[in-house]
This record gives structure tokens, sequence and C-alpha cells, in this order.
């Protein structure tokens, strides 16, 4: 049914059936102590390999799972593993993992490999190496209905509820409808919209599911004495996490919810996702996102090809591995830091276009920058990257009906 | 009626008792909300809200067409409804206040021979 468009999309076809954007090398630390080596590994290459990893020095199964998923992303096309050589990271099952998916793979251990300086020339050999290698690789074609595609508002304001966020809404419905993958996050910027978003779920089940994701959120938060707001949300003339909630909610469109999944879980099949980013159990290790990376990150987990990134404040990150496109809600700061904006959802405020035609620019410009056209924060450089501490349960049945 | 008030305006639902400002709009700026002339109270930043009609201590705050939280005081319309007057019903917000000037000395130390 899907795209009967003349788009001529093409992209890496991997080995478990899912095609890629990008084709780049993931230079990886395992711990914070092999963060500065993989930094230079990257460093002569850092358009073509990017810096992913994990801090800590103690296990962590959703770190553990985030990093599998990350290596076999579509837009991964080989990985060099960075290890200090006594953390905790069971960087085996990581190798085992990546190679059985078919990508080049290799382990460097600082401490067996004659330290920093040795570690860093025989990674910069091997990344140029698969560099060159990957740049060799042919395209296949590719369907929208291939895509996945996130969203993340980061940096809200006034503007943004009013704005950019129905303008992505308005891009995901066309994307869905073309039978396209579509995720948006942040249960904890759900808090007050639980019951208009249930009401779209495909199933009772799954509705019950969103509500019951949405109140985990609000205890959490309470638990934790401050809600998904930060100060310059205020400034920016939000006053409750409600408020800031309805705007955020926006992002999601008008399509039926097909499902609900958490970071790493891929959905099976076209249609929007809601992605249940707070932990479970009790508050464990703080924030359940310290910033606006961390969602990216975990998008990019279920398999997000690029992040569709609404700001009003001004945010300027991009991400590892997979482009973010920047859609500035807020005039006044698109003038400002139009070096940074990819689309201008602010003239939605001004009066000088509606929500559907910034939607229809949204939504062009997914298709050619899954086509090979650069983003603004690709451009400038921008790869951040965040991994930290987490504990999740498995989803339930009724999370994805068929 | 929704069309007497002026375009710097943004109504969302018809239910709502705040605007939202499409533009920035200065102290005493005239405005029209729904065919009334008002005076801005405060100069007011793009995005920010203000008050559609009068709104008592308790009451909700209605944007998008559903409430936001709830006044925490009296407010008139064309009056900016922010922090000072709304609160949240789920989580208290957070909002950064200007540092104190000029800073307090160290409590207890006596330092101030060099004027530093």
């Amino acid at each position: 049914m899907s795209d009967r468009k003349n788009t001529p999309l093409s992209g890496y076809q991997r080995k478990d059936g899912r095609t890629g954007i990008r084709n780049l090398v993931a230079v990886v630390y395992l711990v914070e102590c092999a963060h500065h080596v993989a930094r230079q590994i990257a460093h002569p290459t850092s358009a073509h390999s990017h810096i992913i990893g994990f801090p800590g020095c103690f296990p962590n199964e959703y770190a553990q799972t985030m990093l599998e998923r990350l290596c076999t992303h579509p837009n991964t096309g080989a990985v060099l593993l960075v290890s200090l050589g006594c953390e905790s990271f069971n960087r085996h099952k990581l190798e085992k993992v990546i190679a059985d998916s078919g990508r080049p793979v290799k382990t460097l251990v600082i401490q067996a490999n004659g330290g920093t300086r040795s570690t860093i020339a025989a990674g910069q050999a091997w990344v140029a190496d698969a560099v060159a290698r990957l740049a060799r690789t042919p395209k296949v074609p590719m369907k929208i209905s291939d895509l996945v595609v996130a969203t993340v508002c980061g940096g809200s304001d006034g503007t943004s509820g009013i704005s950019g966020n129905p303008a992505v809404g308005h891009a995901f419905d066309r994307l869905v409808a073309a039978g396209a993958t579509c995720i948006f996050e942040e249960t904890g910027e759900l808090i007050g919209c639980e019951e208009i978003m249930a009401s779209r779920a495909a199933t009772p089940a799954l509705a019950e599911e969103l509500r019951a994701s949405v109140h985990k959120a609000a205890r959490y938060y309470a638990t934790l004495g401050y809600g998904s707001f930060a100060a310059g949300n205020a400034e920016g003339g939000l006053t409750t996490i409600e408020e800031k909630s309805m705007g955020a909610y926006a992002k999601s469109g008008q399509s039926r919810i097909s499902g609900l999944i958490k970071p790493g879980d891929v959905p099976p099949r076209g249609g929007l996702y809601l992605m249940d980013v707070v932990p479970d159990g009790e508050v464990r290790f703080g924030f359940p996102n310290i910033s606006d990376n961390a969602e990216i990150v975990e998008m990019m987990a279920s398999g997000a090809h690029m992040t569709l990134f609404v700001t009003g404040r001004g945010s300027v990150v991009g991400s590892a591995l997979g482009p973010v496109i920047k859609i500035a809600a807020n005039p006044q700061m698109y003038e400002r830091l139009r070096e940074d904006m990819d689309i201008n959802a602010g003239r939605i405020m001004t009066g000088a276009a509606s929500i559907a035609a910034i939607g229809t620019e949204i939504y062009d410009q997914v298709l050619a920058v899954a086509a090979g056209a650069t983003t603004k924060s690709e451009e400038l450089g921008h790869f951040e990257f965040i991994l930290t501490y987490k504990s999740f349960d498995p989803i339930g049945p009724s999370c994805l009906p068929v | 009626m929704s069309d007497q008030t002026d375009d710097r305006l943004i109504l969302l639902s018809p239910k709502d008792n705040v605007l939202v400002a499409r533009v920035p709009l200065g102290h005493g700026e005239p405005i029209l909300i729904e065919g009334i002339h008002v005076a801005m109270s405060a100069p007011l930043s793009m995005g920010h809200k203000i008050a559609r009609r009068d709104i008592l201590p308790g009451d909700k705050i209605i944007k998008y067409g559903v409430p936001i939280g709830s006044a925490t005081a009296s407010i008139r319309p064309g009056d900016h409804v922010h922090l000072h007057n709304l609160k949240s019903d789920y989580t208290a917000s957070y909002a950064l206040q200007p540092a104190q000037t000029p800073p307090m000395p160290p409590h207890g130390a006596n330092r101030s021979e060099d004027g530093l």
C-alpha cells in the first residue's frame, strides 16, 4: 500500500533486513577511562566515525542492551570497541552480537595494547581502513515504509506547542500514512494528556498501558521533586508541566497509536509508537533522562534512522549515528540561531505559514535527509551522545497488539 | 466573541480562558480582548499567556481546551498568567530566580579591609 511517490530513496542493506541511511563507524568506549583514547581514535575521521559509549565501571543490563542495539543499528556499518581492560562491561558478548550481525568489529584493550599512544595508533589505522571499505558499499533501493523517524522537543517555550510540535504532528501523520514507523516519547511530558492519548490506542488493553506509563512517570517525578520542566521553559512562557505536556503531545499528530515500546524495543511494523522512557521499579539512578540526547539515543536504539527535534529556546545538539533535523518553533530564536536550525516553524507564529505548509516542509526534509542530504547539526559536527544507568522490565503482550 | 480579539493574540480552543501572545507586547500597549479594550499591565514576551476573562483563585486555567493547572490569585482580563498566579495540579514548576545583588557577605566573615 505504502509509498506511491517517486522518491528515489536508497540505503545500506543489513543482514537483519533493515536498511541504513548512513554508513558510519561506531567507536565505542566501554568505560569513561577509555573515552579519551576513543575520542583520539575517531578524531581524524570524525565525520564518518562517531563516538558512543558507556561511562560506568559497574554492569547495567540496560546499558548492555542499548550498546548492542546501537552497534547493530542500520546506520552503523562497522564497530571498534575500546576497553580499558578492567571494567565490568561485557565486551565479549557485545563483540559477538556485532560479529553475528555481519558487521566488521574489532576490540582494542588499552591495558593489553601498550597504553594510550599505541592504542590510538592501532585504532586510527583500523578505523581509516573501515571508513574506506564502507565508502565502497553499494546502495540498495529503500521505501518510505522502511524509515523509522523519532521526534523529541527540547528547550521548549510557549511557541513550541503552537508551531513546531503541531507541524511535526502533521509530518508524522503523513509518514504513518505512507507506512513509515514513527516514535514519540517522554511520558513525563505527557502528564495531563493520558486520557486523550489513551483514546487513540489501537486496543483497550493498549489504552490501559498508555495510561499506566504516564501515571508511572508522574509518580517517578513526584519522588524526585521536580517535573520534567526546566527553568528556561518558564522563561519562555510555559507555567506548568500540564501545559508543557499538551504542547509536547501535539508532536504525535492524529494517527492511531499502534503500540508502546521501551528503549531498545524495535517496532514490529509501521505505525505510531509511544516510547516509555521512565525506568520501572523504585526510583534508582536519578533522573530518567538527564538531557535531550539521552532520549534521542533511546529512540535510535529502537531503530530510529533520524530525529525531528523541535526547539523554542534554541537547542544546538545533533546526535551520533543518526541525523537530527532541527525545527525552530520561535521566529525570534530562528533569526538568532539560523546557522543551527534546519526549518523555521516560527513562521506559523507570525502567520506567514500554515501548520500544514511547515508539516509538508518537514516531511520533504525527512525524505531528503534519508536520501543523503546533510542536516545543519551534521555539518557542524554535532554528534552528541549520552548513556547512563537505568532499569526496565520487559513490555507486556498488550503493548504490541497484532 | 473571538473575532473581536486582537490578531496579535491566539485563542487555541474556544474553551480557553487564556490567550497566547503571537508577538511581544509592551507595557501599556492597548489590546482588544473580545471587544474590550485593555492596556497591558506589564510587558509580555512571545508565547506567554494573558487572561481572556475574570478568573478566581482555585479556578482551572484552560489552554488547548484542557486544564493546565489552577489559579492561585484573582486574575483580570489582560493580566499576565504565569508562575505568580498559576500552579500545576501535578508537580511544582522550577524557575531560576535572579541572583541577589549585591551578594551577601559570607556569614561570620570579616574581610572588608581590601574592599573585595
